[in-house]
């Protein structure tokens, strides 16, 4: 199973190798990293996806916490969240017919055409982990001839404070 | 550097501006350090200069990883950090097994590395590494130092990490021009924060359940690692295990902390642990893991470990707790508080079944090893500087057979008096952290056992103890093998001795060379030009004057035991088995 952590860091230079310095030493994978500021300037957040089981979770979270510039590191899977990845992908489109078809099912899940070539259709679109891979999953069909993935982030959908603190 | 203009000027009055080196030696000065190991470069003449008037001594080691392991000895031995200093590039990298080492084992130290100036890092410039890059998965923390202003804050930080929490190496990587740099910022006295809050409260009710669990367990033992060692828990351990009756048996890394001469104790566990406490692990209905961290050498099978307990495991590393073996119980904090925090609950208990069955393995199984009238065995020599010393040395063993049989041939009775690299079991650890161990520990007779193998790396550390006049006594056990693979190979691999064999004579096809008469190396000649005093022994007889001479002498000392060059360390659990497949061979 894919578990979403998200992870306080102290933004200074170089804790983004330590995170994934430690991640891979210790033989764990990583599907999507996402590092980004937030309200606080000297505070950068950090979304991770690790594919795992319990035991495997368990130990990167604590792994991470142990770390010294980690200020907290949240299991978003483990709590009522939101998560959203934004994907731009380049579709060929062999025919008029099959342009419409992309165009069709990208409507169907609220993404848009962002642009348009003679023997190809590059569409953006946002969702949760599942509807990205659906939406994708009936892309196949038509050849994608690129793909650029933000990795998801995620946000808690808890009053603040019911967070868990770093332990 | 920052501009002098008028105002600056005003409050330098106020605030004396120093450099980032003076920072350097003021931040080791208020951190307590008594002495500095190291070795210069061009990269930190700025803090050698500052060095020159230092309140505390300095100590020049002859190879930068000598310099670590002896900030590493001296650590285990007293307690406090170690502390080092060398210069960048392959003075940093020369470092690296030394850090990885007292990681591994939560050794706290503070290693200052010198770095190229700010503007060249990046550039290949002249001895330049990515010493922060290199060094991240073998500290517990580093820092590269942007600014002199942040350097007296980054000291105290290191000190704090290092000897807090799980204790380990920190390294602060100082630019050259920061350690010119003036700065009006001044050391703090109190380090606090956010992301790092290593002291975890006490939780009430894990405390109950961990109580009711000791008050009906019928056959509890106590499995305590270095974790307590550190924690300084060895009160809290021996009242616990005397009011419930509770057996004790050790890792590696805590030999000592529980009296080996108490009824109660059990010895070390593990690969080479006693039969006593292995059967003990197998059989016992309640496991208390204080500061153990289940190692692969403790455990060997995993899902076979300690299959009939339920396991309690304290560590305040809170990632170590469900690693490799799941607990019942996991309280995350430091040993002694826990267990003072449980002693009022505990009740007293006999225990007297389970004692007894423990007390008759102990019987039937003690240490012991084949007699050899024809050569001197090794472990008689461990037996020799337990009596000699009274069991009062401070052992600090290399790594390999000599290791395990200074742990199983020495009944240790206090905590830091037995010190060797345990988890990443780094050869030529040996000599240099004696050394180390013998600065911390002056006026106690501090013994490194080693080998014929782990001698020959680090050996030029003899010169330090030799001019400090540091009177360690280093007992090479000279087999003539890398005695431990050399086991390994007879027990697995069919005696097949490849790469081994450190005579000259009955290698391998590929590794044919001359064969030489006399000694070589010459230990002794090799002792002697490094001013040191040496003899060699050959029989039983002359093992325990020697020793006695050494120990009376006040100098250093190398004795070269030739010891029976086969010899094995029993009883073995072969790695990832059971203990029902225990080896012990001792006839």
């Amino acid at each position: 199973m894919k578990h979403i952590i998200n992870c306080l860091v102290e933004n200074q230079p170089g804790v983004l190798a330590r995170i994934v310095g430690l991640i891979s030493g210790r033989g764990y994978n990583i599907e999507t990293l996402n590092v980004g500021p937030t309200e606080d300037p000297t505070v950068s957040k950090m979304t991770i996806v690790v594919p795992g089981d319990s035991h495997v979770i368990e130990q990167v979270t604590h792994q991470l916490s142990k770390q010294i510039d980690v200020i907290e590191v949240v299991n978003m899977t483990n709590r009522r969240h939101l998560d959203r990845e934004l994907i731009l992908v380049r579709v060929a489109t062999a025919s008029h017919h099959a342009r419409a078809e992309i165009v069709d099912l990208a409507a169907l899940f609220r993404g848009h055409v962002v642009s348009v070539q003679e023997d190809s259709v590059t569409i953006q679109m946002v969702g949760n982990q599942e509807t990205v891979a659906d939406f994708l999953c009936l892309m196949k069909p038509y050849s994608i001839v690129d793909i650029s993935r933000t990795g998801v982030i995620a946000v808690g959908r808890e009053a603040p404070g019911a967070s868990a603190a770093k332990g | 550097m920052k501009d002098k203009t008028d105002t600056d000027m005003s409050s330098a009055e106020k605030q004396p501006l120093r450099s980032g080196a003076k920072c350097v030696i003021d931040g080791l000065v208020k951190a307590g350090c008594e002495v500095l190991f190291g070795y210069p470069g061009g990269a930190v003449l700025d803090i050698f200069n500052c060095l020159y008037e230092a309140p505390f001594n300095f100590v020049l080691s002859r190879h930068e990883q000598g310099a670590v392991h002896m900030a590493d000895g001296y650590a285990r031995a007293t307690g406090k950090p170690g502390c080092c200093l060398v210069t960048s590039g392959p003075g940093a990298t020369n470092t690296v097994t030394g850090l990885a080492t007292a990681c591994m084992d939560g050794v706290p130290l503070v290693c200052i590395t010198g770095q190229v100036a700010l503007d060249m890092i990046g550039n290949d410039a002249f001895q330049e590494a990515d010493v922060v890059g290199i060094t991240r998965p073998v500290t517990k923390h580093n820092f590269l130092v942007r600014s002199a202003d942040d350097l007296p804050g980054i000291i105290a930080k290191a000190f704090y990490i290092a000897t807090t929490g799980k204790p380990g190496p920190v390294v602060i990587d100082i630019p050259k021009n920061v350690q010119k740099q003036m700065t009006a910022a001044l050391t703090p006295e109190t380090v606090i924060m956010r992301s790092y809050r290593p002291d975890v409260p006490i939780n009430e009710a894990e405390i109950a359940q961990f109580a009711e669990l000791i008050n009906n367990a019928s056959r509890p033992l106590l499995y305590v690692g270095g974790g307590a060692v550190s924690g300084n828990a060895a009160e809290a351990i021996a009242q616990l295990a005397h009011k419930a009756n509770i057996p004790v048996t050790t890792t590696l890394m805590a030999l000592g902390i529980f009296p080996e001469t108490d009824p109660l104790s059990l010895h070390m566990l593990g690969m080479h642990g006693s039969v006593a406490a292995n059967y003990a692990v197998d059989h016992c209905d309640l496991l208390i893991a204080a500061g153990a961290r289940f190692d692969d050498r403790v455990t060997g099978k995993i899902s076979a470990f300690a299959n009939r307990a339920t396991i309690v495991h304290i560590d305040i590393d809170r990632s170590s707790i469900s690693k490799s073996v799941r607990s019942d119980l996991g309280m995350h904090g430091y040993v002694k508080p826990v267990l003072e925090a449980v002693l009022p609950l505990v009740k007293p208990a006999e225990h007297t079944e389970w004692l007894e069955r423990v007390n008759r393995w102990k019987d039937r199984f003690p240490f012991t090893y084949p007699k050899n009238d024809d050569a001197l065995m090794p472990q008689f020599v461990i037996e020799q500087i337990d009596a000699i010393s009274a069991g009062e040395a401070v052992v600090v063993a290399d790594v390999g057979q000599n290791q395990m049989w200074a742990a199983q041939f020495f009944r240790y009775t206090r905590p830091r008096n037995f010190i060797t690299s345990g988890g990443l079991g780094t050869m030529g650890f040996g000599l240099p952290a004696a050394i180390g161990a013998q600065f911390g520990r002056r006026g106690e007779p501090v013994i490194c056992v080693t080998g014929d193998g782990g001698a020959q790396m680090n050996f030029q550390e003899l010169v330090v103890a030799v001019e400090h006049q540091i009177p360690v006594v280093v007992v090479i056990l000279n087999n003539g093998f890398l005695g431990m693979v050399r086991q390994w190979q007879e027990l697995f691999y069919n005696r097949r001795y490849s790469g081994v064999v450190l005579s000259q004579k009955g290698r391998a096809p590929n590794e044919q060379v001359a064969e030489t008469s006399g000694y070589l190396p010459d230990f002794i000649k090799m002792a002697e030009a490094h001013g040191a005093c040496a003899r060699r022994v050959f029989k039983e007889e002359e093992v325990g004057p020697a020793l006695r001479e050494a120990l009376a002498s006040g100098k250093t000392w190398v004795i070269e035991c030739i010891v029976a060059p086969e010899a094995n360390v029993f009883p073995m659990i072969p790695p990832g088995a059971h203990v029902a497949e225990i080896i012990n061979r001792t006839v």
